[in-house]
This record gives structure tokens, C-alpha cells and sequence, in this order.
């Protein structure tokens, strides 16, 4: 600023920075524009997997509406989604009901607010804020990924690798199995121990490491994964979840649910607008999936019970009433061979059933197994994994269980390929559910909700008014105390913090970061601390006007408060950045606010007031300030 | 306007002594005795009562539910009662209407679907129909990392003001502002302890904002002392100091003023939830601007900063500039002062 040695005081600003200023206004009016324009009510239409809309599915969207006397506001076709806008939220159940049927299982149907920014604003990327859940209503969820259970399960997958290596390279084993947090393989005699070690330090050197064991008599080795490959086992479980996580959300018919990962071994799910919370924590935490496997006829499941024995292959299973049967320990297919299931009724019996569809290697060893065993009995067993963590005498631990309920055991009549039912299911509810979570497919590890954070569409509702209300009151508040203490640069200050107040909106519009409860909070105290900036520099103009000009008063109030202010904002900054990387959703949203508020401030309190004092007072003959 | 005249950048105490000064540091012993008070009482609330943690730090469960009248709290705890949830507290949240139920965690229990049963058993029992208005479920695990992380967050944000203000100033100062801001948050915490008033996430939240705010008071005292010491030629620094309070002192009322009316609007207005977070906010602002005054300078100046610690930075060629810069402004407001005099003989 002090290039100017043959201007006396530069009270003055050049037209280029009120030029920026005004661009700066522009745009904060427009990207804050888009939140007065409420929402409407809507219908988004999503497809599901392998299906592409078409004109006729419009075609057949417009007549089910008309027929059923629903008028549209808008439909809308974009990135392969249907977005309906309808007039009331009558209109939007109905609607949603009709689309349903008509759609059956094309399409996800799902309610959803659709915010009625003009098509003008949206063309210059106009959005309205994004409110969080405590203020729009819908259920947080924080899932945990059991990451023991997906370790101990990718042993499991090693070892049938392991065994199918040994078995190809002649190598004969006693046993490999899992035990504490490694695998044991035991050999009958040292020769094929060191083949086998020869083996697994070529074959499998990137996932083990081995070690010579003394635990039992035979010659054993105990293989432990690698570091890496516990980091991979667990990435792979987490994708898996949460894909398997978009999978069942995408049935429930959520519109823009939020599914993140947080951490090395937790999920974020985030449903806007679910009340039925109940249903969602069902499906989400569900680790349901199905085994197929033979029936041992040879043996009597009852003997087997008592004796504890049960013959070599074969392995003891209970239905769900308690009976006991033997089941092959070899599995025909499993959950994860399932590429369609739909729930439906048997027209027989009346009885819910499962119609379930195999893929191709699926459907090939069921057509291998069933023309060998035609008049046999195929049971179907459910299988549930769940994990909770419960404090037990002030200690946290975690309880794993599983169930495995044979539901249903069935005469194969005939041989058949890749599609069959399943019947034995206890009502239409659990015939529905089952279908489901064989659709959307298996999850990787049995996962935990940790938290929960349900908000009512009421509490939403109020929480955004008593926020709106405490903003406007503190505003109000603000303007008067600065009016009051500074007449007219206290009027110029409350034109600079209604203009912060814009900005903050339109930042935060633009960002599309989400606004929370406390996020509002934020934004009030901002309104109270943005003035400081002002309050220091007029008081330092005050103390100035006492020993010097006028200019040269307003020239040192700004230039000298200027340290100040950044010193103080920066330590304020430096606060809310701690904020933001510790704190969790609410939290983060207070911490954003902040920040975006001081920012804004900085520029509106010392550019924008400064121009206007400038313009109004700037190097003109003024004798008195009203300040 | 003064008719001092400026014969150079250093100026006396008295020549910047227009009005009264208050003699705020005389008051220094005294007011580190209150404050040694006030942190004793505090810790001893903080032992002897301990914090009212809210659902975020101790896992467990909370229900809030609305109902279409008011609702009879001894009869929903009834409810619970007979449900088996033995250890439920149930009260009412703002409103008549509006019922609070706090669940903690219990022993071999799926805790994610308590919320679910509590509310099918409370379905059951009640004669008024009622809304579900908010869950919040926190599981043991989450519980004790959001304590953890919450305590660490305080340590970090008082590390980081405690670098930045020793790079800033001088490590005198910072040692002064942190102890300021150790004694604003132990002093909210104690108000929290002795009130019983819930401390949960948004609290904790609050509290780092106060640590914010107090920081940014404490910022300008200091900044004006830095300044005085540079420009006042005479005056002990307890003199000097005493000044800038009192330079201040406007400023910071007016400050403190506006963000106290805000926050006293968001504390009546902005409902329940935020309501321990505005009262956090209200307790931090009041105790921080004490603070600022009186410990963190008073801290400093015990520790013995002297004119010459601040002024070090001068010597330097960036700050060589600024005194430069500094002499020319001095000119360039005399030259003004001349012009307004001339521009005022001009009018008729």
C-alpha cells in the first residue's frame, strides 16, 4: 500500500478492487439464491442391475401416472434415472405405490425432496445447501467390520489353495487346519514336511510365513499370513461390505443414501428420509446366506446326536424345531452362487418359497449333483453370522455367533440345473428378506452398528427453524448493538455481515458441504465474532481520530488493526482445524462453518467496509466521522 | 484533536493518556487468587461430582419421543420397568410433550436394536399415540474412542496455540495464553460438574470454540503490548502493559457484547440439543475475556517480558521495512493533517 509517495493518504481504492467486490457480491447472490426456492416433492426412479430405461419405460411411467390421475410438475431423465416432480406429497405416496407395481422389478422406487432451483441457476452450477440428517430427518449409521472374522475367513480360503497345491504335487498331509490365528499342517513324515515347505515358500512366499512346530508328535508346520496380506484380507472384506452395503440400500429404496468408508475397518451409512429403522438394521447388519448340501442317508442323525459321533464326510446340523440331521460336509453351492431370488407363494401349498436363479458354475455342479442323486434328500442350510460388542464386568468384549439352521430338506425329484425353490420358510416376510440379501449378495465379514443417530422428520423440521430463528434474533441483535455504538460505520459494518451471511450460504451451497445443527450454530457465533474485526478497527480509528486527521485516522484504524485481526483469526482457525480433524459428522459440520465464516469475514470486515468508508469518506474534506 | 505535536515515532504513556486509566494490574494478585479459586472449585466439582457424560463418551442409548399431549412420565417409566430396562432414566426434554429416555448400555444385550424393542414395548403399553424423534445409539468401543479422541483434541488445539503464539510473540507470551486457556476450560468444565448440566459431544465441541475465542481476546491484548513496547519510550512494563488492557478495553466489551447477544439467542432460541453448547460458549466467553485481561498477561508479565524480548524482530531487515514504512506513514499524516487544515481555510 505504500507504493504511493506522490498521493498524500490513500484513502482511495483503485475501481479494479470495487469491480472484484462487486463480482464477489454477484456470485454470492447467486450461488445463495438456489435455498429460497424450497423443494419439491418427487419420485426418483433408479434401475436396477443390467437394466437400461428407454422411451417405453417413460412412456409406461406417464400412462400409470394418468391413469391413476396424478399430475407431474416436471419428469426429468438423467445420468439413466427418472426424477419425477410432483405437486403435493399426496400425490408423491400415491405415485410411489403406483410406479411400483406398474415398474415391478426393473426399477428402485424411492420418495425423494428434489430441490426446485430454477434451470437457470442450475446451469451455472446452482445448488441448494445440503442439509445433514439432524436437520432433514434419516438414520446415521457407523458399521463395524468384524476384521478378525474376515482374517480368520481368508485362512479358510488358503486353505482349500494349500491342500489343492499338496494334493497336485503329491505331497501327503495328516491335516491342515486353523488354530489360534494360523493354520497347522501336520505331515506323517519329516520327507514331506521339507517338500511341502519347498511348496508353500515358492507357491504361497507373498501371503506366509512358516515357522517348524513341536506342538504335536507328527512333523507339523504352523503357516502365519503376512502382514500384507492381513492388510489385503481386510480392504478386500471392507469393498466387499460395502458393496454388498449399496446392493441392499438400493432394494430398500433409499434415495441418495450416503455409504462411506471411515477409518481402516468402519462404514458410514447414512439414509435420508428412513423412519423404519427396525427393517434397515436388519438388513443392513444381516450376514445371511445360504449353504446347499447333501444329506447323509447312511447314518441315523438321532445316534449320532447322543453318541457324538458322526461318520467320516458328514457333520451334524439341527432344523429349526431341534431335529437333528447329518449333512455332507461337502458343499454343492453357496449363497454366493446365486444370481437372481425372488420371493413368491407356493401355488400348491400356499406356502412363502424363495425361486432362486445359480450362475453358470453354480448351476453346472448342481446339475452334476443332482443327476447322481436323484430320490436323495439336498437340504438348504441358513447360515447367520453375527458379532456384538458388550461390556461384561466394565471389560469390552466381543461375542461372535453363529446359527446355522437347516431350513428345509428335500427330496431331489428330478435333476435340475440352475433354477430351483426354496420352501420351509416361516412366512412371507422371511421369504422376502431371504430373497433380498441373495440379491444384493453375501457380506465379506459379519459387520456391528456401533452408532446410531436417528432423526425424525419432526425434530429435523424443528431443529432447522429454531436454528433459522437463533440466527435471525442473534443477527438482529448484532446489527443494533453495532449501530448503536458506531452510527454510521456500525451501519456500514452491518451491511459488510449481512453481505458475510450471504457468503457463508453461498460457500457452503457451492462446497455442498453439509450443513448440521451444530453447523448452524457455527454460523451464529460467526455473526457474533465476524464484527470483531470491525470492532478493532474502529475503536482504533476512534483512538487515532484523537491525535490525528481524519483520513489519515481511518488510513492507520485499518492498516494497523489489520495484524491484529489476522493474529486473531488465525489462532481461531487453528482451533477450528483441531475440530475438524477429530470430530465426527455434527462436530466437523460446527468446524466448517467457522472456518468458512472467519474467511469471509476477512474480507468482507476489512475489504468491504474499507471500500465503502473509502467511497463515502476517502480523501474528501471531512471533518467529523460518525463513528 | 491532540495539539501534541509528533516529534518522533516514540511516544510517552502520557501522551496516549487521554481518558482515566484503569490500573487493571494493580489488581493482578487479586484476581490470581480468584482464579486459583475458581480453578480449585472447579476440580473439586470435577472430583467430587464428577461430569454428567452424555451418550457420545459412555455408550448407551437415547430416545427422545414426542407425544400429542403431555406425557406421563411415571407411567412410561412404568413401562420400561416392566419391559426390563431396569436402569432407564426417563424425563422430560424441553417441552411437556417431549420425553427423554436414557438407556446405558446393558450387560449381553444387541445394543443397536434397544432403541427398536423400547419402542415396540412402549407402543404397547401407552395410551397417547407418540412420535419417534430421535435415537442416538453409541456402542462401548465408540464411546471410550470419542473420549479419548475428544481429550486429545484439547491437547493438540493447546499445543498448537502454544507454538503458534511462541513463534508469534514471544514463549512468555504463550506460556500466558495457555494458561489462560487451561484455566477458561477447567473453569466451563467445573460450571458443567457442579450444575450436573449433560456433557456430550457438542460440549466438547464448544469448548475448543472457547478455546478459540479466549485465544483471540488474549491475541489483541497481547499484540497491543507488543506494539506499545515498540512505540512508548518511558513506563515500566507493567505500566505498559496496563495501557494496552486499557486501549483494549472498549474493544473487548464490544466484542465480548455482540458474541454474547448471539449466543445468548442461540441458548433461548436454538432448542434443546443445543442448548449445553450454547451454555458452554456463554461460560467460555466470560471466562475468556477475564482471562485475557488479567491471567495471560498477568502470567506474562510475572514471568518477566521486557521491552527488549519484543523488540528483537526489529532488528531484522523484514522489520527494518516496516519501521520505514512506519516513518512514512508519520510524514504522510502530517502532510494530511496540513491539507485538512488548508481544505477547511478554503471554505468560506
Amino acid at each position: 500500500m505504500f507504493d504511493s509517495k506522490k498521493k498524500i493518504i490513500n484513502n482511495q481504492y483503485p475501481a479494479w478492487k470495487y469491480l472484484l467486490l462487486m463480482l464477489v457480491i454477484v456470485l454470492g447472490f447467486i450461488y445463495s439464491a438456489p435455498n429460497i426456492f424450497g423443494e419439491d416433492p418427487a419420485i426418483q426412479i433408479s434401475p436396477v442391475k443390467s437394466i437400461q430405461f428407454n422411451k417405453t419405460t417413460e412412456q409406461s411411467i406417464l400412462e400409470a401416472l394418468k391413469s391413476a390421475q396424478i399430475t407431474t410438475k416436471k419428469v426429468e431423465f438423467s445420468a439413466g434415472k427418472f426424477l419425477i416432480r410432483l405437486h403435493s406429497l399426496d400425490d408423491q405416496l400415491k405415485a410411489k405405490s403406483v410406479l411400483k407395481q406398474t415398474l415391478a422389478k426393473q426399477a428402485v422406487v424411492a420418495l425423494n425432496l428434489a430441490p426446485a432451483t430454477p434451470s437457470f441457476l442450475r446451469m451455472l452450477g446452482g445448488q441448494p445447501l445440503y442439509l445433514g440428517l439432524d436437520l432433514r430427518g434419516g438414520v446415521h449409521f457407523l458399521m463395524d467390520v468384524d476384521m478378525e472374522s474376515a482374517i480368520e475367513k481368508s485362512y479358510y480360503r488358503y486353505i482349500d489353495e494349500i491342500k489343492a497345491e499338496l494334493r497336485k504335487e503329491k505331497i501327503r498331509y495328516l491335516g491342515l487346519v486353523y488354530e489360534d490365528e494360523a493354520l497347522l499342517a501336520k505331515f506323517r513324515n519329516d520327507e514331506s514336511l521339507e517338500k511341502a515347505k519347498n511348496l508353500i515358500s515358492i507357491q504361497f512366499a507373498d501371503y506366509f510365513t512358516q515357522e517348524t512346530s513341536s506342538i504335536s508328535k507328527s512333523p507339523s508346520i504352523i503357516l502365519t499370513l503376512k502382514p500384507q496380506a492381513i492388510s489385503e484380507a481386510k480392504k478386500y472384506a471392507l469393498k466387499q461390505n460395502i458393496t454388498t452395503l449399496r446392493n441392499r440400500i438400493d432394494e430398500l429404496g433409499v434415495a441418495e443414501p450416503v455409504i462411506q468408508q471411515q477409518g481402516d475397518r468402519r462404514i458410514v451409512v447414512q439414509l435420508p428420509g428412513v423412519q423404519d429403522t427396525a427393517k434397515a438394521k436388519e438388513i443392513l447388519g444381516a450376514t445371511a446366506t445360504l449353504e446347499f448340501r447333501l444329506v447323509e442317508e447312511k447314518a441315523d442323525a438321532v445316534r449320532a446326536e447322543k453318541t457324538g459321533y458322526t461318520p467320516n464326510g458328514s457333520r451334524l446340523y439341527h432344523f429349526r424345531d431341534g431335529r437333528p440331521i447329518l449333512l455332507k460336509r461337502s458343499i454343492i453351492v453357496s449363497g454366493d452362487n446365486v444370481t437372481n431370488a425372488q420371493s413368491g407363494i407356493d401355488s400348491e401349498s400356499g406356502s412363502p418359497q424363495v425361486n432362486v436363479t445359480l450362475d453358470g458354475s453354480g448351476g453346472r455342479k448342481m446339475l452334476a449333483i443332482t443327476k447322481k442323486n436323484v430320490g436323495n434328500r439336498m437340504a438348504v442350510v441358513y447360515i447367520e453370522n453375527s458379532v456384538e460388542t458388550i461390556k461384561v464386568n466394565g471389560e469390552i468384549v466381543k461375542k461372535r455367533t453363529t446359527s446355522k439352521d437347516v431350513i428345509n430338506a428335500a427330496v431331489i425329484r428330478g435333476q435340475f440345473a440352475n433354477r430351483f425353490q426354496i420352501t420351509g420358510l416361516d412366512n412371507p416376510n422371511e421369504a422376502q428378506d431371504l430373497a433380498l440379501l441373495l440379491r444384493a449378495g453375501a457380506l465379506a465379514a459379519p459387520m456391528e452398528i456401533v452408532e446410531e443417530r436417528t432423526i425424525g422428520p419432526s425434530l429435523g423440521a424443528d431443529n432447522i427453524n429454531q436454528g433459522m430463528l437463533s440466527i435471525i434474533a442473534g443477527f438482529l441483535l448484532v446489527l443494533v448493538v453495532m449501530a448503536w455504538r458506531y452510527k454510521t460505520f456500525g451501519m456500514i459494518a452491518n451491511v459488510a455481515l449481512t453481505l458475510n451471511l450471504v457468503l457463508i450460504v453461498a460457500v457452503l451451497s457451492l462446497m455442498q458441504a453439509t450443513l448440521t445443527l451444530p453447523g448452524i450454530a457455527g454460523i451464529v457465533l460467526t455473526v457474533g465474532m465476524a464484527v470483531d474485526a470491525n470492532v478493532l478497527i474502529f475503536e482504533r480509528i476512534r483512538e487515532e481520530l484523537r491525535s490525528s486527521s481524519v483520513q489519515s485516522a481511518i488510513n492507520a484504524g485499518y492498516e494497523k488493526a489489520f495484524v491484529t485481526i489476522a493474529d486473531a483469526n488465525i489462532t481461531t482457525l487453528l482451533a477450528a482445524i483441531v475440530l475438524f480433524s477429530f470430530g465426527t459428522g455434527p462436530i466437523k459440520g460446527f468446524a466448517i462453518t467457522l472456518s468458512i465464516g472467519i474467511l469471509t469475514s476477512m474480507l468482507t470486515a476489512i475489504v468491504g467496509t474499507r471500500a465503502v468508508v473509502n467511497y463515502l469518506y476517502g480523501n474528501k474534506p471531512v471533518e467529523k466521522l460518525s463513528i | 484533536m491532540s495539539k501534541k505535536k509528533i516529534q518522533n515515532n516514540q511516544k510517552t504513556i502520557a501522551d496516549l493518556t487521554t481518558n482515566k486509566l484503569i490500573n487493571f494490574m494493580s489488581y493482578r494478585k487479586l484476581a490470581m487468587i480468584i482464579s486459583l479459586v475458581l480453578v480449585l472449585v472447579s476440580l473439586t466439582g470435577l472430583f467430587v461430582k464428577g461430569l454428567n457424560f452424555g451418550v457420545d463418551f459412555t455408550g448407551g442409548t437415547i430416545i427422545e419421543l414426542g407425544y400429542d399431549k403431555a406425557a406421563d412420565v411415571n407411567e412410561i417409566r412404568d413401562a420400561l420397568q416392566d419391559s426390563g430396562y431396569k436402569g432407564a432414566v426417563v424425563q422430560n426434554f424441553g417441552s411437556a410433550e417431549d420425553v427423554l429416555i436414557r438407556i446405558a448400555p446393558i450387560e449381553g444385550m444387541q445394543s443397536a436394536k434397544i432403541s427398536n424393542k423400547v419402542m415396540d414395548s412402549l407402543k404397547e403399553f401407552s395410551s397417547t399415540p407418540f412420535e419417534l424423534r430421535r435415537v442416538e445409539f453409541v456402542g462401548p468401543q465408540v464411546g471410550e474412542e470419542l473420549t479419548e479422541d475428544g481429550a486429545l483434541a484439547v491437547v493438540y488445539a493447546l499445543i498448537g496455540v502454544l507454538i503458534y503464539v511462541a513463534l508469534r510473540f514471544e514463549f512468555r507470551f504463550s506460556i500466558g495464553s495457555v494458561a489462560a486457556l487451561i484455566h477458561d476450560v477447567i473453569v466451563t468444565i467445573g460450571v458443567f460438574a457442579w450444575t450436573q448440566a449433560q456433557f456430550d459431544l457438542t460440549v466438547l465441541a464448544a469448548l475448543l470454540a472457547v478455546i478459540g475465542y479466549s485465544l483471540n481476546d488474549t491475541i489483541v491484548v497481547f499484540d497491543r503490548i507488543r506494539e506499545n513496547f515498540r512505540t512508548i519510550r518511558d513506563g515500566t512494563p507493567v505500566e505498559v502493559t496496563n495501557l494496552a488492557v486499557n486501549q483494549m478495553l472498549a474493544r473487548t466489551i464490544m466484542t465480548s457484547l455482540t458474541t454474547l447477544v448471539v449466543l445468548i439467542s442461540l441458548f433461548i432460541f436454538g432448542g434443546e440439543i443445543i442448548h449445553n453448547f450454547a451454555l458452554a460458549l456463554i461460560i467460555g466467553v466470560v471466562v475468556g475475556t477475564y482471562s485475557s485481561t488479567y491471567i495471560a498477561s498477568a502470567i506474562a508479565l510475572s514471568l518477566g517480558v521486557s521491552k527488549e524480548d519484543l523488540m528483537k524482530p526489529i532488528k531484522e531487515g523484514a522489520s527494518a521495512e516496516e519501521q520505514e514504512a512506519e516513518l512514512t506513514r508519520m510524514f504522510l499524516e502530517e502532510q494530511a493533517q496540513i491539507e485538512a487544515k488548508e481544505a477547511l481555510k478554503a471554505k468560506p
